[in-house]
């Protein structure tokens, strides 16, 4: 199990990470989301032994890591961009680790490794005829091969094409599932993290501001930026919060995250507005409410529906799509 | 406790500390102490602080010339230099025709060349009895010039051409769309992208020009002086060692400044850093009309670089009114009228031998250092401390061969450090000349390694040797081996501190040369530039196998 207290980094003094803590019990997937420069990168490199500590502790199973570099830390460190080896096969990218341990199995290891990621028979090519997406696989199956006691991921789905992104991620999760291995994922990516993590950590400015299970990060956001960051489009408070929480049958709350969706045009809905401005989806139609006693917010209505600017509509609230946040400061 | 969390905050600089201990104390003793030794000669006089003889030295008007026709000449031959070596660069470079690469190799021999086989092949050329006597330019600065920016036009034409090369092609394109011209794109776009190279090449060919020996030493004769020559006439001829110190720091200061300067341009971004990721293509020369001028200067290189040699390898072929191989069988004896010790073919075997020597000890040294001065630093300090490592490696470029070899007479001859009958003492002189050389060559490839993809291999449990074998030496081990043979061609033709070490019975076929020119006697002369072809042709050859290596950070300093 990896235990963070308090750990800080600074580049030149100047904080990357602050007073960070964090623990991954052995074979959960945690992922850090968090914009870019909020040092959620400098964190990983720092669990990785690649940059050093100022202040706190990084600990496995209870043992300081303190002093320890990186190759003998047995944490396995997988990049956006694989950084295979050019100029060695496939099937030698892979078996690195196996072939510094002598193992005698490394052939028999990296035919089944590479049957995991789904690349039989790709042991005799070189990197650079893979695809990207290939070649993450063979990253992801490097690093796997001697079995990590944990695996960091760098974006590791960041540099490839939407589709593939959203194919790989669910690999990414199967796979990690079935080998058990604990991993520790940083990523700016919501879907990526939803797709593959269970337990999700929200870095910002340096700081781990939200812990916790993934769906309930998502139900309760610890604040609004953080809700704004995990895709909420708003963030009602104040009477408007109220007003929004009654209309969908939840106790009042400082504040309310509202998902896109979360206001739909129906005849019988308990809230009334005025639409400001109407756009057509292939799946609905989007569009922006003032909604009376709150102000402007999204709201979608169904494709045989034609509402347009000006015209009065009634919403009804899906409470699913709402999220109690503790108000600012 | 605190300190236990900062473990690599500590060992990061111990390590970076224990990698560069070995290169800077032979740079201590084989650079700094010699130098501070040759600084001290000019100041104490009989013990005594004394800074007036320096100041005496320069006033008098002989110095004033000298440092005059230094500074003037230099500033000629740069701007010569780049004047040809632009244009030709960009056909060498950016445009395809047949024999482009033959012609690009050629054009870089001269680099290399020593420079008193360039200064044989100037007289021969320009000579009373020489196919351009006519000119009446023997002697003349105007050939001074001329055998500086043949030596140099190679440094242009390599350094310009390798950013050229790889120039991102499409900001000129999109110039182009605009509707700028061709002669506007050039101006507003390319040369301004271009410009950290041709700075950084202009600044080494003034330095190169500045400390130029051989070639002044054999083409100025009595009438002109470099600052160079001067330190080596006021030693060995007139043994005014002081005058000689004095000098000296002059020059050293100057040089100094200079490689300051130099710094802070190289530090300012390049944008020829940023690559294109697709190397773009070359055009064929027919297919632009505008290349004409391009052309013509490449001719003139062309011509300026064969003539010389052309008239150096008749000139070695002509056996009083025939011609024959009369000259080079010559080669096995000592010349007429007892000109040399040994015979120049011993003294052959005694340049390679010594250049192979210094060849591993450059070599070993500059990986040390280009290793040292490419990994990522994590603090400004450590940041710091690379920058003044890499800067001070540098110093032997600037500091001139001949200071270096007068430093290493007057301090390297009493214990612990006494060095004076070493057969490693020139060898490790000319290891100090190639060591800028090598480290140039290693550090820009060693920094264009992903530092992320040793990280993944430590990752994966590989130790700092291990992740060294399997990450950087296959970056490595092409330009290893073209700056192993860059450091050889470049000790093959030392000469400046060659001259003040080597000892009689064990001359290198640089110093032979030189002996045999100063020695009257057709046969002498005619050994001299026997001798110039076989040398010109081994470090041709060393440089031909170096550029089918195709390194492009060979030579571009």
């Amino acid at each position: 199990m990896l235990s963070l207290e308090g750990v800080d980094v600074a580049y030149d003094g100047v904080p990357a990470v602050v007073g960070a803590s964090l623990s991954v019990e052995d074979g959960h997937v945690l992922a850090v989301l968090g914009p870019s420069g909020s040092g959620k990168s400098t964190l990983l490199r720092a669990v990785a032994g690649l940059e050093p500590t100022a202040a706190g502790r990084i600990r496995w199973d209870g043992a300081d890591l303190a002093g320890v570099p990186t190759h003998k830390r047995g944490f396995a460190l997988m990049f956006q961009d694989g950084q295979l080896f050019g100029h060695l096969t496939v099937a030698r990218n892979v078996g690195y680790a196996l072939r510094l341990r002598r193992d005698p199995a490394t052939a028999t290891r990296v035919r089944e490794l590479l049957a995991l990621v789904g690349l039989e028979g790709y042991g005799d090519r070189l990197p650079a005829t893979l695809s990207g997406g290939e070649r993450q696989r063979v990253a992801l199956a490097r690093a796997l091969a001697v079995r990590p006691r944990l695996l960091l991921l760098d974006e590791p789905l960041s540099a490839l094409d939407v589709g593939l992104r959203e194919r790989l991620a669910g690999d990414l999760r199967d796979i990690l599932r079935e080998s058990g291995t604990t991993a520790l994922m940083v990523t700016h990516d919501q879907e990526e993290a939803f797709a593959v993590a269970d337990r999700l950590a929200v870095m910002r400015a340096g700081r781990v501001v939200q812990e916790g299970d993934i769906a309930e990060v998502w139900r309760a956001p610890a604040d609004p930026e953080t809700a704004l960051f995990l895709g909420y489009a708003r963030v009602q408070s104040g009477a408007a919060a109220g007003v929004l929480l009654r209309a969908a049958g939840l106790p009042a709350a400082a504040a309310v995250a509202v998902r896109r969706s979360a206001l739909v045009v129906a005849a019988d809905g308990p809230l009334s507005g005025t639409v400001v401005s109407a756009r057509v989806t292939p799946e609905q139609i989007r569009l922006v409410v003032d909604v009376d006693g709150i102000g402007e917010l999204d709201a979608v209505a169904r494709l045989d529906t034609h509402p347009a600017a000006g015209d009065r509509v009634a919403v009804a609230v899906d409470s699913s799509r709402l999220a109690s946040t503790p108000g600012r400061g | 406790m605190t300190g236990q969390h900062r473990w690599s905050g500590l060992s990061r600089p111990l390590t970076l500390a224990a990698l560069a201990a070995v290169p800077l104390a032979v740079l201590g003793v084989f650079f700094v102490l010699p130098v501070l030794g040759m600084i001290s000669e000019g100041f104490w006089a009989d013990g005594h602080f004394d800074p007036g003889a320096v100041v005496e030295v320069l006033g008098r008007p002989r110095v004033h010339r000298v440092v005059w026709f230094t500074v003037w000449s230099s500033v000629a031959g740069t701007l010569l230099s780049l004047l040809l070596g632009v244009p030709a660069a960009h056909l060498l470079h950016r445009r395809s025709f047949p024999g482009r690469r033959l012609l690009r190799a050629l054009l870089l021999v001269p680099f290399v060349l020593p420079t008193v086989v360039v200064g044989v092949a100037f007289r021969e050329l320009i000579g009373e009895a020489g196919p351009l006597g006519f000119l009446g330019l023997d002697g003349s600065a105007a050939a001074i010039v001329a055998g500086l920016v043949f030596f140099n036009v190679s440094v242009v034409i390599r350094a310009v051409g390798a950013a050229w090369e790889t120039l991102d092609p499409r900001p000129a394109e999109a110039a182009a769309a605009l509707g700028a011209g061709p002669a506007y794109v050039f101006r507003t776009v390319t040369l301004p992208m271009l410009r950290p190279a041709i700075v950084s090449a202009a600044s080494v060919v003034f330095l190169f020009c500045a400390t130029a020996f051989g070639v002044v030493l054999t083409l100025g004769g009595l009438r002109y002086s470099s600052v160079e020559t001067e330190i080596y006439l006021l030693t060995t001829n007139l043994l005014d060692l002081q005058a000689a110190a004095a000098l000296s720091i002059v020059q050293l200061l100057a040089i100094v400044a200079l490689l300051l300067v130099t710094s802070r341009l190289r530090a300012v971004p390049d944008p020829t850093l940023a690559r294109s990721t697709a190397r773009p293509p070359r055009v064929a020369l027919a297919a632009w009309p505008g290349d004409w001028p391009g052309v013509a200067v490449t001719t003139v290189v062309a011509v300026l670089v064969g003539l010389p040699i052309a008239a150096l390898v008749t000139g070695s072929l002509r056996v009083g009114d025939g011609w024959g191989l009369a000259n080079y069988r010559a080669l096995t004896t000592e010349g007429s009228r007892q000109a040399l010790l040994v015979p120049a073919t011993d003294a052959l075997v005694t340049s390679l031998r010594t250049a192979f020597d210094a060849t591993w000890m450059s070599l070993s040294l500059g990986l040390l250092v280009a290793v040292v001065v490419s990994r990522r630093s994590h603090t400004r300090a450590e940041r710091r401390a690379r920058g003044l490592l890499d800067g001070l490696f540098l110093l032997p470029l600037g500091v001139s061969a001949v200071t270096l070899g007068f430093g290493f007479l007057i301090t390297l001859d009493q214990p612990p450090v006494d060095f004076r009958d070493s057969l490693l003492l020139v060898p490790i002189a000319q290891a100090l000349v190639a060591l800028p050389l090598v480290v140039r060559t290693l550090a820009p490839v060693l920094g264009g390694v992903d530092d992320r993809q040793r990280q993944a291999a430590a990752s994966l449990g590989a130790g700092p040797l291990r992740t060294f074998a399997t990450v950087d030496l296959p970056a490595l081990w092409k330009p290893l081996l073209a700056a192993a043979g860059f450091a050889f061609a470049v000790s093959l033709g030392e000469f400046g501190a060659t001259s003040f070490l080597a000892r009689e019975d064990h001359p290198t076929l640089p110093i032979v040369i030189f002996h045999l020119i100063g020695h009257p006697g057709a046969m002498n002369y005619g050994m001299a530039l026997a001798a110039s072809v076989v040398l010109a042709a081994t470090t041709a050859v060393v440089l031909l196998l170096v550029e089918r290596l195709r390194v492009p950070s060979v030579g571009a300093l």
